[in-house]
């Protein structure tokens, strides 16, 4: 796998004007972040604070989660605890069972992703339909998400009206984004109406009350817990925050980075079940816990889930979700695959320029690129750099380790360079020279011009 | 002041030595005690940003000890500082020495700015500029406010260069999109680097920049490389060879 992202990348640049219309559609998203962030003067505080939050809440998590348990217990919500992808599915498939469901709607979820939770289900004969615009657009594809906030991205407007077509039976050659917006909802409509379960994902539990917020801007998520009688919700450990005051930080903080909007469409607190309905809560770990023995780790585990860091990263917008190993693309996605599987994911610590604007735009403040800095690090020790780059980083070392090979080498390149430039189109030379020109080397190195300087002579031919 | 030990990054010795030796004439044109430790080679960027710790850290051991006599350092490249003042600690230990020198080695850009406090820079540069804020400088030292913050901008390298008399500085589109290099990642991930290179002289030169200007060789580098080889007419100059004529004063 260490060369999966670079041949992905590779393809999704060939098309010239798709990976353009990618890169603006999600620099759009940027600008949009931005204008929403300046509203706020005091963001820079308030990631601060959220990051703050955060850290607090992690360094005391498992005191959180059964503070969160007991007030959800008394709130008459049931909760499971699920160590892996595995035993969540098998609570979500009990649960469904027992209430004899054979048709489920389920709104945006990327810890189900994870878990594989669909294909799970489906193989039990039951039929799980996901409500979220761009999760319908890519399931009827039978495609992955490409962008945990805007799963079909990747999508044109032209190719959904064909799909709908395909799978929907709309009219040929739809492609007004209303017209195919309606027609969605319809079919959803009819979903929602035989639906007899519905899951969500949780955006933050919170302990002090023991109830837990869903944010989306479809309102999916409100249909399918209002109308079916049985309501599964699925977090991760580290969607707990201590009090309610502390969500308004983070909610300001999310809507903005993620879409540029001040407040989601839809920001729906659950308390208790529905009036003879039942409340699930499924708490999952997943090897989440792993990641928070680990110090330097730890703050990915501060992620909500924004996206803001696929937006702004110059590498996702010009290579698409599709280019990353790991179900969650982009940064964040970077630094919790490897977590996950290293080898697995071997090319994600190194599908990135290192610019550090995940960093900046990251609404809680995770490290990302200096995660993916020490990824590369474990990478290196286990040998999941490539032996061409291995070798060509001992040779270096060792002539950067002694000043005379380096200059009399450095002196042989700039020559061959000048007398036959053919010759340094080998290796690393020839990758660098398929798209741009080598450098045009001096005749003298710094060093020469130094000693120049330091004779008072004036300066020689460069 | 006490001596600054001038720190010019390998690739910059050996295909750009103009900038080294502008770098050396600014100093010294402030009065400056400025020396070349001649036995330097690089400070073991490119072999960390690989993830072979390994193989940087004699490089960097040998950096500190080459470095330590100096009450200064200074380098005309805000990424190899960012390597020494950032990620030194992380490859040698946290000593007092490592996190010395790390305090004390300084991009030109802010050494001039913040330790020299330079106010009045008088020389000329009759030119239509883009300034190619690159990242490191950026989001590692701080040279200029990242886009993505919200706190109140400032901008170093701007504060030197905007005072040359017949400059003009362009508005980009993207005021600091990372240009693609990135070290390694410039082979490795060849085609997106090869793309968002492109991309940001497209934007310089729709702003109607006539040079590209930079405190980073080797964005430069990347840029020129991918200029020459469309034939875009867009020459690069680094900041240090734009102040060398000038009268900089504290």
């Amino acid at each position: 796998m260490i060369h999966f992202h670079p041949e992905k990348a590779r393809a999704f640049v060939l098309d010239d004007e798709r990976a353009h219309w990618h890169d603006k559609a999600l620099w759009f998203m940027r600008v949009k972040r931005d204008r929403a962030a300046a509203t706020v003067p005091e963001w820079e505080s308030l990631r601060e604070t959220a990051e703050g939050i955060k850290l607090h809440t992690l360094s005391r998590l498992a005191d959180y989660l059964e503070e969160f348990e007991r007030n959800a217990r008394a709130n008459g919500i049931q909760v499971h605890w699920a160590r892996d992808g595995e035993e969540h599915n098998r609570i979500v498939h009990g649960i469904l069972e027992k209430h004899g469901v054979t048709r489920m709607v389920k709104s945006k979820s990327m810890l189900t992703e994870e878990c594989h939770l669909n294909p799970y289900l489906e193989s039990r004969g039951i039929e799980v339909v996901d409500t979220d615009l761009g999760e319908r657009i890519v399931q009827l594809a039978g495609e992955a998400p490409s962008h945990i906030v805007m799963p079909a991205i990747h999508r044109k407007k032209e190719e959904i009206g064909d799909l709908f077509h395909e799978k929907l039976g709309t009219p040929k050659g739809l492609s007004d984004p209303t017209i195919l917006t309606e027609k969605a909802r319809g079919h959803l409509r009819e979903k929602f109406l035989r639906a007899q379960a519905g899951l969500t994902g949780v955006n933050f539990a919170i302990a002090e009350t023991g109830g837990f917020v869903v944010v989306t801007n479809e309102g999916n998520a409100d249909m399918g817990t209002t109308l079916p009688p049985v309501h599964i919700a699925s977090m991760g450990v580290e969607k707990v925050i201590p009090r309610l005051a502390d969500l308004g930080v983070f909610l300001r903080l999310l809507a903005r980075s993620a879409t540029g909007q001040p407040v989601s469409s839809y920001t729906t607190h659950f308390h208790a079940p529905l009036p003879g309905g039942e409340l699930h809560v499924v708490i999952v770990d997943n090897g989440r816990s792993s990641m928070l023995s680990e110090e330097h780790r730890r703050k990915a585990l501060c992620c909500i889930r924004c996206g803001a860091c696929l937006n702004t990263c110059p590498v996702y917008r010009r290579s698409g979700g599709y280019s990353y190993s790991y179900l969650i693309p982009g940064p964040i996605g970077s630094v919790l695959g490897p977590h996950r599987d290293l080898k697995g994911h071997a090319s994600l610590p190194f599908a990135s320029s290192l610019c550090g604007s995940c960093t900046d735009v990251c609404p809680v403040k995770v490290d990302l690129h200096h995660q993916l800095l020490v990824l590369r690090q474990e990478a290196g020790e286990q040998k999941l750099v490539p032996l061409g780059k291995r070798v060509g980083m001992k040779a270096a070392s060792f002539a950067m380790a002694r000043p005379a090979l380096f200059r009399a080498a450095g002196r042989f390149a700039r020559f061959v360079l000048r007398v036959a430039p053919g010759l340094a189109r080998v290796g690393p030379g020839a990758i660098w020279s398929r798209g741009r020109e080598l450098p045009v080397p001096p005749r003298e190195s710094f060093a020469d011009l130094y000693d120049r300087e330091e004779a008072g002579k004036p300066e020689g031919r460069s | 002041m006490g001596k600054v030990g001038l720190f010019i990054p390998c690739y910059v010795d050996q295909f750009f030595p103009r900038v080294g030796l502008a770098t050396l004439r600014v100093l010294r044109g402030l009065g400056l005690e400025v020396e070349y430790p001649r036995d330097q080679t690089c400070c073991g960027q490119p072999m960390y940003n690989t993830g072979c710790s390994k193989e940087a850290r004699p490089l960097a051991e040998r950096f500190v000890k080459l470095f330590a006599g100096y009450e200064s350092v200074v380098a005309p490249s805000a990424s190899c500082v960012s390597m020494v003042k950032l990620h030194y600690p992380d490859l040698l230990g946290d000593s007092a020495e490592v996190r010395r020198l790390g305090d004390r080695t300084f991009d030109l850009s802010e050494y001039l700015v913040d330790v020299v406090k330079v106010t009045k820079v008088d020389g000329e540069f009759r030119h239509k500029v883009g300034l190619h804020r690159s990242c490191h400088g950026i989001r590692e030292l701080r040279e200029s406010r990242s886009s993505e913050r919200m706190d109140a901008p400032f901008d170093k390298t701007r504060q030197l260069i905007g005072q040359l008399r017949g400059i003009e500085l362009v508005d980009l589109e993207r005021p600091d999109e990372c240009c693609g290099f990135g070290g390694t990642f410039a082979v490795t991930e060849d085609a997106v680097s090869c793309m968002m290179g492109r991309d940001r002289i497209a934007d310089h030169v729709r702003a109607g920049a006539e040079v590209i200007a930079g405190y980073d060789m080797s964005c430069l580098m990347h840029m020129d490389a991918l200029a020459r080889r469309d034939g875009t007419k867009l020459p690069v100059v680094h900041v240090a060879e734009m102040l060398e004529k000038a009268r900089l004063t504290r």
